[in-house]
């Protein structure tokens, strides 16, 4: 025979005041199998708890209602007392009487009867609860990080630090991702190369980090702590094991005029290739779609072009090398593919994003943006680092600056500021001032936003100490006249309309994620928004976790995001990374589905249906040993809980624990509708 | 919108007239900055959509740029926050048109007054008709209409106007619209 | 022999009457029909809005009824401001059956069921591109052509439906490539002339008009072409003012689209109507006019 208790709390004033919290416990009271039944002001404090745990000792409670809050507050806290008490935590559970009810009502009396019945459901619910045990699950203690940029390179040596092994994979040649292209960084204008190479050349040396790049992540399958990784170490045409990366090959290959991705197509690179001088790791690459031999091939010519492994002393050049898939077994995986700028191109690779048609459209040779921008201001850079602008190499003596372009501008690009512009520009306005002593920075700005430890002062630096003049307002048009741009805009704090004459215009495009990203979330099973970048779980509390168990997101592919809070994010993923690894085994909610071997009819309708790939194929066989049948079986690392198995399997042999059809029928027969 | 029990404000009429949120514009100045008119004008596009946005009628009143726009669309069609600044300013026009008539400037007045008036006698535009109802209505003497001559020694006016056989459909529109005959 | 349905609006009919006969002709040339919405009526232009949303719908709605009554699916109309108006009613009505009701009830048309396409002559000519080509037999070879767009041809691109870019567009280059003139980069194409306070506020227009002609010559155009009747008539008829107020130098010629179209296909000056221009056109007929000499 049952015997529940049922605890109502006030919530102070937040159920109180709409609730009438005294008449409900009375109500309840009367309920056949409830054996105790009170109310009181704040049920979670440390007396309330008390009372819980007195109630289950004294009264031999089998179950335990607390009327109260969401179970996303307070389930752990009640079962954690319930459990010390001696029940079992899962015969105790939450009536969630204030953001079902008194948060959404006003008439006092009838959310008071509505109190009752979502409390009396409760009690229907909890009278067939079975004890239940959390599952445990093995871990396989190695991470996978995807994206070798300053993201995905922190994550992967903080948890190479803490003792884990890491598979790090880079679809580029080089790890190093945007940040290796920046010239100096904000706010404090270091060298950006010089403070990030060492971290590449500490990823490439770590004893337990395995290095992929120019790989890409073809499927993963598994669950938290359990992931099976497969890999596509794409063909570089290099032999690694035999290349030296002495560089012979790059010198002799004749096509020298292929756009360099890194130089963001303001210099040139030969068809075989190392994207930059400290790329890691240091190995040339053959781009297939440029190189003679292979165009040659593809339109099915002989080879005539060798000239890269003639010049090669290892014979380390393979034209013959294919793609090849390799498996990684992990426990958890990082995502840090990091961003992508708004294309200034009529191209933008999306339907709804209409470009700048009247900024040229990137026509205008001289209309770059502004990772352009960071190369030729860098000292590595196609002009030396000096500031020369692309269409006659002249120095621009007038540079104008254009912020929020792409960015907050929903009818051509995204309504979302990208953050990180109103920094760079004022940095690139310095960085210019320091290069072109007798040149005028302009910007052309709606806001500046420089929220972050000195950023505002370094944005008022550019300003007062470095002489940018700042104008508020949009630019409604650029165009040519003879050698000089003009620039068309607005000052709306002068109240005047703006003439300009300009040498180079520099666009600070938005931060869009990766191309790619929405296959590779779908691949993971994680969500992402209507841009592409991945949701965290929860904006506040659970930043750096995803939709999914195990897998987490650092940088700039969860929003537009700076340096260091690209660096924290990836700390923070190391971090949360350890912790899943500080066990052999995990602990899991038993609120899964389990089958009924004896019932099921082997219709696998449950596999098509679950969203999370959690039912698997199980043989049933004869003392013989031989397959009498094929049924499903829910993999308990996989099922989250979600129940569409059950609402579907047409010979209801399919149930979650916690959530039988026999405890939500009667949950509702106790409404008496 | 307002709270759906206060008095209608300024936004929601032009809200109600255009389906636009005037509160979206984040005074980017960008309708301003690609404006023809706005070294002719004191209170520019930006300037007008900041008043409607905070419900200043009177201040709309005062707006010369709400008179002298040409509706050439490119506010618009350049608008980063799809506020529809043409759009705004159509609504705006019509808005103080009803609550103050003599807003207008008067040589706009006029013609538009005198434009309205030939599509409602002839169903058509009768551009003789039009130009000297507009100067009757007190619209400035132009050095260039007077090359009227070389328009009618290339064809281009006619003397008399072309009357539609069913005016009274077009009457009908007018009436409708609540356009009385002056 | 293919047909097209025409609202000609009331520019076409009395200052802008060389536009109708160039465009008539030129369509004939290429062996289309052209058939007139029966009794139609004025658009409004830019009037009509100004008292009030309903009547600046429902005017061009009562001629686009005539033209569905007529059996007629697609309908040119030649001069922007019209087009715009007609458009932008049918996009209007389309977006809000409210006010499609209530036009429906004004124009006592209960069947209306707003289903006739609008399109301008950039339209009509480039869905044509290779029957205009076939039919070239002038070649307009080294003519330097500054192609004006204006306001209302390519914007706003909700009424327009997006058929050229509002920004970057291209169809009118495209035509007179066809023709076998040398369209050249210039950067007012897209500018507002001031046509909509022509009358109201003259030197506003001056100052505009200027302007893009100066553009245009700058750019090495020996010729202007647009297709819209009230750019023309500012660009064309205004430029002795412009040169009054030392706005401008010299003179530059603006044609109309289908003339400069007709000259290409061989069509007599006088036909295309050129004689009817303030600023001559002999720079540009004497050199292509199948029958030179006719006009002066």
């Amino acid at each position: 025979m049952a015997r529940i208790g049922v605890f109502v709390c006030h919530c102070g004033e937040n159920i109180g005041r709409t609730v009438d919290c005294a008449r409900v416990a009375e109500a309840l009271r009367d309920l056949p199998g409830v054996v105790h039944s009170v109310d009181y002001k704040y049920m979670c404090s440390d007396p309330g708890q008390q009372m819980v745990k007195q109630a289950i000792a004294e009264k031999g409670l089998t179950g335990v209602v607390v009327a109260a809050c969401s179970p996303h507050m307070h389930e752990k806290t009640f079962r954690r007392a319930a459990s010390g008490a001696g029940l079992n935590p899962f015969l105790c559970e939450m009536a969630n009487i204030r953001e079902h009810c008194s948060w959404i009502h006003e008439d006092r009396e009838m959310a008071t009867a509505k109190a009752i019945d979502i409390a009396r459901t409760l009690v229907e619910k909890v009278k067939r609860n079975r004890p239940l045990k959390t599952i445990q699950i093995p871990v396989t203690r190695r991470a996978l990080v995807i994206g070798g940029g300053i993201a995905g390179i922190q994550a992967a040596l903080d948890i190479a630090d803490g003792g884990r092994e890491v598979v790090l994979v880079e679809k580029e040649p080089s790890i190093g991702g945007h940040m290796s292209q920046l010239s100096e960084t904000f706010p404090t204008l270091d060298c950006s190369q010089c403070i990030l190479t060492p971290r590449m050349v500490e990823v490439y040396q770590h004893p337990r980090i395995r290095l992929y790049a120019y790989s890409e992540v073809e499927s993963v399958q598994g669950y938290i702590g359990n992931f099976r990784v497969t890999i596509r170490r794409k063909a570089r045409s290099v032999d690694e094991d035999k290349c030296n990366g002495c560089g012979a090959c790059t010198q002799a290959c004749p096509n020298r005029k292929v756009p360099s991705e890194f130089e963001c197509g303001l210099g040139k690179r030969p068809a075989i290739y190392v994207p930059f001088p400290q790329a890691v790791p240091n190995l040339p690459t053959i781009d297939r779609s440029r190189c003679l031999l292979f165009l040659n091939r593809a339109k099915g010519r002989p080879d005539t072009c060798k000239k890269c492994a003639e010049a090669c002393s290892k014979g380390a050049i393979d034209f013959d090398q294919q793609d090849r898939l390799v498996t990684e077994e992990v426990g958890a995986i990082v995502v840090a593919t990091g961003y992508q700028v708004y294309s200034i191109g009529k191209e933008t690779g999306r339907d709804d994003l209409h470009g700048y048609g009247e900024y040229g459209y990137g026509t205008l040779p001289d209309v770059i943006d502004g990772l352009q921008f960071e190369r030729l201001a860098s000292a590595s850079g196609p002009t030396a680092g000096r500031i020369l602008r692309p269409s006659d190499g002249k120095e621009p003596k007038r540079v104008v600056f254009l912020q929020c372009i792409g960015s907050r501008d929903p009818a051509k690009g995204m309504e979302y500021c990208s953050k990180i512009c109103c920094m760079y520009v004022a940095k690139h306005t310095m960085l210019y001032k320091h290069k072109v002593h007798d040149g005028q920075a302009t910007v052309f700005y709606m806001d500046i936003r420089a929220a972050g430890k000195g950023y505002d002062e370094f944005t008022r630096r550019a300003i007062e100490e470095e002489g940018a003049r700042y104008i508020r307002g949009r630019v409604s048009r650029i165009w040519r006249d003879g050698e000089v741009l003009k620039v068309q805009g607005f000052d709306t704090l002068s109240g005047r309309p703006i003439l300009m004459d300009a040498d180079l215009v520099v666009l600070a495009t938005a931060v869009r994620p990766q191309p790619g990203i929405e296959a590779l979330a779908q691949k993971l099973n994680v969500s992402y928004d209507r841009h592409g970048f991945i949701n965290e779980a929860h904006p506040k509390l659970r930043p750096v976790e995803t939709s999914t168990a195990g897998v987490f997101v650092a940088g700039a592919c969860q929003a537009p995001r700076d340096i260091p809070d690209s660096v924290a994010m990836a700390s923070a993923t190391a971090s949360k990374v350890l912790g899943l690894f500080a066990s052999e085994m995990l602990e899991r909610e038993p609120t899964v589905a389990v089958v009924n071997d004896a019932l099921c009819a082997g219709c696998f309708h449950c596999e098509r249906v679950c969203p999370y790939g959690a039912v698997e194929h199980r043989e049933v066989r004869n003392r013989a040993g031989q397959v009498v049948r094929v049924v499903a079986y829910v993999n308990p690392g996989v099922c989250q809980g979600c129940g569409t198995c059950q609402a579907t399997c047409p010979s209801k042999s399919v149930e979650l624990q916690g959530f039988t059809d026999d405890q939500v029928y009667q949950q509702i027969q106790a409404l008496g509708l | 919108m307002s709270h759906p029990h206060g008095p209608e404000t300024l936004v929601d009429r032009v809200h109600r007239q255009t389906g636009i949120n005037i509160r979206r514009c984040y005074q980017c100045g960008k309708c301003s900055a690609g404006c023809p008119m706005a070294q002719e004008t004191t209170i520019r596009p930006h300037d007008v959509m900041r008043m409607a946005a905070q419900d200043d009628l009177e201040g709309v009143r005062q707006a010369d740029g709400l008179w002298y726009c040409l509706t050439c669309e490119t506010c618009s069609v350049r608008c980063p926050n799809q506020c529809d600044p043409a759009r705004v300013l159509d609504a705006l026009r019509e808005i103080v048109q009803e609550d103050h008539p003599e807003d207008a400037p008067r040589p706009l007045r006029a013609f538009h007054r005198s434009f309205l008036d030939q599509v409602r006698s002839h169903g058509r535009l009768f551009e003789m008709g039009l130009i000297m109802a507009f100067k009757t209505r007190g619209g400035p003497l132009f050095a260039d209409v007077t090359t009227a001559p070389g328009m009618l020694s290339r064809g281009k006016l006619h003397l008399a106007p072309t009357r539609i056989r069913h005016l009274e459909e077009v009457r009908r529109i007018f009436e409708a619209c609540g356009q009385r005959e002056d | 022999m293919a047909r097209i349905g025409y609202f000609p609006g009331c520019s076409l009919h009395g200052t802008s009457r060389e536009y109708d006969e160039s465009l008539r002709a030129l369509l004939a040339a290429m062996e289309t029909s052209v058939e007139e919405i029966d009794d139609w009526s004025c658009c409004g232009a830019s009037s009509a809005h100004q008292g009030g949303r309903l009547l600046g719908v429902a005017l061009p709605a009562r001629n686009l009824a005539r033209a569905e009554a007529q059996g007629l699916a697609e309908v040119l109309a030649p001069c922007a401001a019209c087009y715009s108006r007609l458009a932008a009613s049918r996009h209007e009505m389309d977006r809000d059956p409210d006010l499609a009701a209530k036009v429906r009830l004004v124009l006592a048309r209960e069947d209306f069921r707003n289903g006739v396409q609008v399109k301008n002559l950039l339209q009509v000519l480039r869905d044509r591109l290779t029957d205009l080509k076939a039919a070239v037999r002038v070649p307009l070879k080294d003519l330097k052509v500054a192609c004006y767009y204006g306001c209302l041809l390519v914007r706003p691109p909700e009424v327009t439906g997006g058929f050229d870019d509002p920004e970057a567009p291209s169809s009118m280059e495209e035509i007179c490539r066809a023709l076998g003139a040398t369209p050249v980069a210039w950067n007012r194409r897209l500018d507002c002339c001031g046509a909509s306070l022509s009358l109201a506020r003259s030197p506003s227009v001056i100052r505009l008009g200027s302007t893009i002609l100066q553009d245009a010559r700058k750019a090495g155009a020996e010729v202007v072409v647009t297709a819209c009747p009230m750019c023309h008539s500012n660009l064309d008829f205004r430029q002795q003012a412009m040169r009054h107020r030392g706005a401008l130098e010299g003179e530059m010629p603006v044609l109309f689209l289908s003339e400069l179209a007709g000259l290409a296909l061989g069509l007599p000056p006088k036909v295309l109507g050129l004689h009817r221009h303030f600023v001559p056109t002999g720079s540009v007929t004497s050199r292509f006019a199948a029958a030179a000499g006719e006009v002066g």
